[in-house]
């Protein structure tokens, strides 16, 4: 029966692509529902997790976007920021506080912010930031299947982004590929930041951390893991874990989600 | 006689009281180690195949090193590129020497532009994770930690970041040496090597960048083995220098990530190894084996001349995926210790029954196809000659020798070679089909049998313009139209 409502649902979205999907209403940020299904965790053995539907925004936030955010909120100006809000690289593509220049396009997306920026961001236009199971959800899909993490293909094309040298310019918002869900550049564009980052932590001794936190994380093929296949999947919680809420680099931005009701 | 010893003994004993005064203030003049630790010191990082100079102080210093964590692209073999993560920009990573029971400051910073987190696992270190703990560093961040270098020899060091294989299969790794408290003896030269192995998608020499392949990697089956990063990173003008009568210490890695390397120079004997790169030394070895995630300090001396090979004597991977690099000593020949070829008589064999074998004429047609494809895709973004100069050293070279020399009533010359400046019909032919039977070049009487090599028309064509164009040779040009053409007729008569 929920598997019929959750197809109804998706149908109901697909109709809807873009049209109405997003409950603020403004162009720039358009959400889509995801419907309510189970995220298989990296770790406690690939224990599913439930995700309620929720909204996601459709596009990861862009340079643009960002600045209308600053320009009404000087105290995340580049200027302004507190080191504990943001570390020295926030912003650093950006030429002032106010101006982009010639690194940062308007229709990239935004990187060199802080979890703590992302999270007053999202929160100025009434949203949040998705959380891992959320975004991992979502990010589990190929261009037509709700569930490809073990498509050898799928994982190559995420492995061969990660492991390609950065950009020099971060290609536009929406320039990679739109997954089963209609929402765009989930990988192969940056990386985003989540809610709750720092709840699967690695303490940065991979190899070890099998024992210091068994059913959290360990290294790749180990025991715990729920798909040792997964590589972009311990990739992405490897990169979070080397995080801190005030850091900010070059490739790592972020999108919104909105709780359903 | 009895006022005159004590006198003698006084002098004795005021020398010795003055000596010893001396020693406590010139410790500059004193060899013994003092442990207390002095000073503070940068430590000088060097790329592979260089080594930082001997540490020569007797005390325990604080050295502090700085090591970037970078993604690059770069070249693995010729046309083809690869994605590599790298302590300092290149693989290997910098050599770093520190002393035992110095206290280092270990800063890793990660380049703002790395996609990836990175650490670094050092085998010289004495705690948790090897310094893993303490190093995991986000993109445009830096980390730092200490440790007492408790263990003097020589250790490798690796990212050990999730996914541990691919961050070592990418290229990070490197070597940190620990000189013991009294330091290593002097030798001539030191050089820095290590070996390891690269995952491609394609398979060897296939061009254009080649991706990282997981299975592959899983399955322990590399499309290259390497010596410093790449094909060719030690051969030809890249090869490591010495001179005759000097004494070379080797310290050799294996980053792996997965094979173990049977290290082996071939034409030297070792006098000494420091198996595994630890205290005790081994005497008078041909090859010795290097774990992966392991080392050997090697030390010879040069007696005569020559090009000297290094291979990973697991010998299909010098040969057929790059594990292939190049010691050149010059100096004076010693005809005593090797003479080189003395004499080249017949020889009928013995009148046994095996005789038969021998009789008749050798078929080629029925001679083992070799397989040579491994160039046919070399040729990707490489001018005619620089791709025949590739071709060349790595096929041509091992019979016709280095300068188109040859080897006396064996191998005919191509330098200077009149047999190859008016026949270029059966140059051709002789790479396409093959060459047996008696020809004379430069009035010399050669009979013997050049197998067929596997090379395309554009290979061919590439490789004898590089030989019509060296060693005083007519400097002809060979079209790729022209070997199509011998192609088709496929026998040529020789003029």
């Amino acid at each position: 029966m929920k598997r019929l409502t959750n197809t109804i649902c998706s149908i109901v979205l697909y109709s809807g692509l873009f049209l109405n999907a997003n409950p603020q209403g403004t162009n720039n940020s358009k959400m889509i529902l995801i419907s309510t299904g189970f995220y298989e965790s990296l770790f406690n053995k690939g224990e599913e997790q439930k995700v309620e539907k929720f909204y996601l925004d459709v596009y990861p936030v862009t340079n643009k976007e960002f600045l209308e955010f600053v320009k009404a909120n000087p105290k995340w100006r580049k200027t302004n920021i507190k080191k504990i809000f943001a570390d020295e690289s926030y912003l650093a593509n950006w030429k002032s506080d106010l101006e982009l220049g010639e690194k940062a396009n308007r229709e990239s997306p935004v990187t060199y912010v802080s979890w703590f920026a992302a999270k007053a961001f999202a929160e100025w236009i009434g949203k949040r930031l998705p959380t891992v199971a959320e975004w991992e959800y979502v990010a589990s899909a190929s261009k037509d299947k709700k569930y490809a993490v073990n498509d050898k293909e799928v994982i190559k094309k995420i492995l061969d982004w990660y492991s390609s040298i950065s950009a020099k310019e971060i290609p536009p918002v929406g320039s990679t590929e739109k997954n089963y869900w209609g929402v765009y550049d989930m990988h192969g564009l940056i990386w985003e930041w989540t809610y709750d980052f720092n709840t699967s932590l690695v303490t940065g001794e991979s190899r070890g951390d099998g024992d210091l936190e068994r059913n959290i994380f360990c290294g790749s093929g180990s025991a715990s893991a729920g798909n040792a296949e997964n590589y972009p999947a311990f990739m992405r919680y490897g990169f979070r874990s080397s995080l801190k809420a005030n850091y900010t680099t070059r490739n790592l931005g972020f999108r919104c989600a909105k709780n359903f009701k | 006689m009895k006022r005159k010893n004590q006198k003698l003994a006084f002098v004795f004993l005021f020398l010795v009281i003055i000596s010893v005064i001396f020693i406590l203030l010139y410790p500059g003049c004193d060899q013994s180690y003092s442990s207390q630790l002095k000073g503070e010191e940068r430590a000088s990082l060097t790329s592979a195949p260089y080594v930082p100079p001997p540490i020569l102080r007797n005390h325990p210093s604080r050295i502090i090193v700085d090591l970037e964590t970078k993604e690059v692209k770069k070249r693995l073999a010729d046309g083809v590129e690869y994605v590599f993560w790298t302590f300092g920009g290149n693989v290997p990573g910098k050599f770093i020497r520190v002393k035992e029971g110095d206290i280092v400051e270990f800063n890793l910073h990660n380049n703002p532009t790395s996609k990836m987190p990175h650490n670094i696992d050092l085998h010289a270190v004495t705690g948790p994770g090897g310094g893993a703990t303490s190093s995991f560093t986000a993109p445009g961040h830096t980390s730092t930690f200490s440790f007492k270098a408790l263990n003097s020899g020589l250790y490798v060091y690796h990212c050990a970041t999730a996914p541990v294989g691919m961050h070592i299969a990418n290229g990070m790794y490197g070597l940190i040496l620990v000189e013991p408290k009294e330091g290593l003896p002097p030798v001539d030269r030191e050089y820095y090597v290590m070996q390891s192995e690269f995952y491609t998608q394609g398979r060897y020499g296939e061009s254009g960048l080649q991706p990282f392949a997981q299975q592959k990697a899983e399955d322990e089956n590399p499309a290259y083995v390497v010596f410093n990063g790449s094909v060719g990173a030690l051969t030809g003008d890249n090869a490591i220098q010495a001179k005759t009568g000097e004494t070379i210490r080797l310290y050799i890695g294996n980053g792996g990530p997965n094979l173990v390397s049977s290290f082996h120079v071939i034409g030297e004997i070792f006098d000494k190894v420091f198996t595994e790169g630890g205290t005790r030394s081994n005497h008078n070895v041909q090859t010795t084996l290097i774990p992966a995630g392991g080392s050997a300090i090697v030390e010879f001396k040069v007696e005569v001349p020559g090009t000297f090979i290094l291979v990973d004597h697991s010998i299909f991977r010098a040969f057929n995926k790059g594990a292939i690099g190049m010691l050149k000593v010059s100096g004076n020949e010693d005809l005593a210790i090797y003479s080189g070829k003395q004499k080249d008589q017949v020889y009928f064999g013995s009148d046994d029954e095996d005789q038969d074998l021998f009789s008749g004429p050798l078929n080629l047609k029925s001679l083992p196809e070799i397989d040579n494809t491994q160039h046919i895709n070399n040729e990707y973004g490489l001018d005619p000659i620089e791709l025949g100069k590739s071709i060349y050293t790595t096929t041509c070279f091992a019979c016709h020798q280095l300068n188109g020399e040859g080897m006396p009533g064996v191998f005919p010359p191509l330098a200077k070679s009149d047999f190859l400046n008016k026949n270029k019909e059966v140059a051709i032919s002789a790479i396409i089909n093959g060459l047996t039977g008696e020809v004379t070049v430069n009035g010399k009487t050669y009979n013997g049998i050049m197998p067929p090599q596997n090379l395309n028309n554009k290979q061919v064509a590439a490789v004898l313009t590089y030989v019509y164009n060296q060693w005083g040779n007519s400097g002809k040009k060979v079209s790729e139209d022209e070997v199509a053409e011998i192609r088709e007729k496929k026998v040529i008569s020789m003029k």
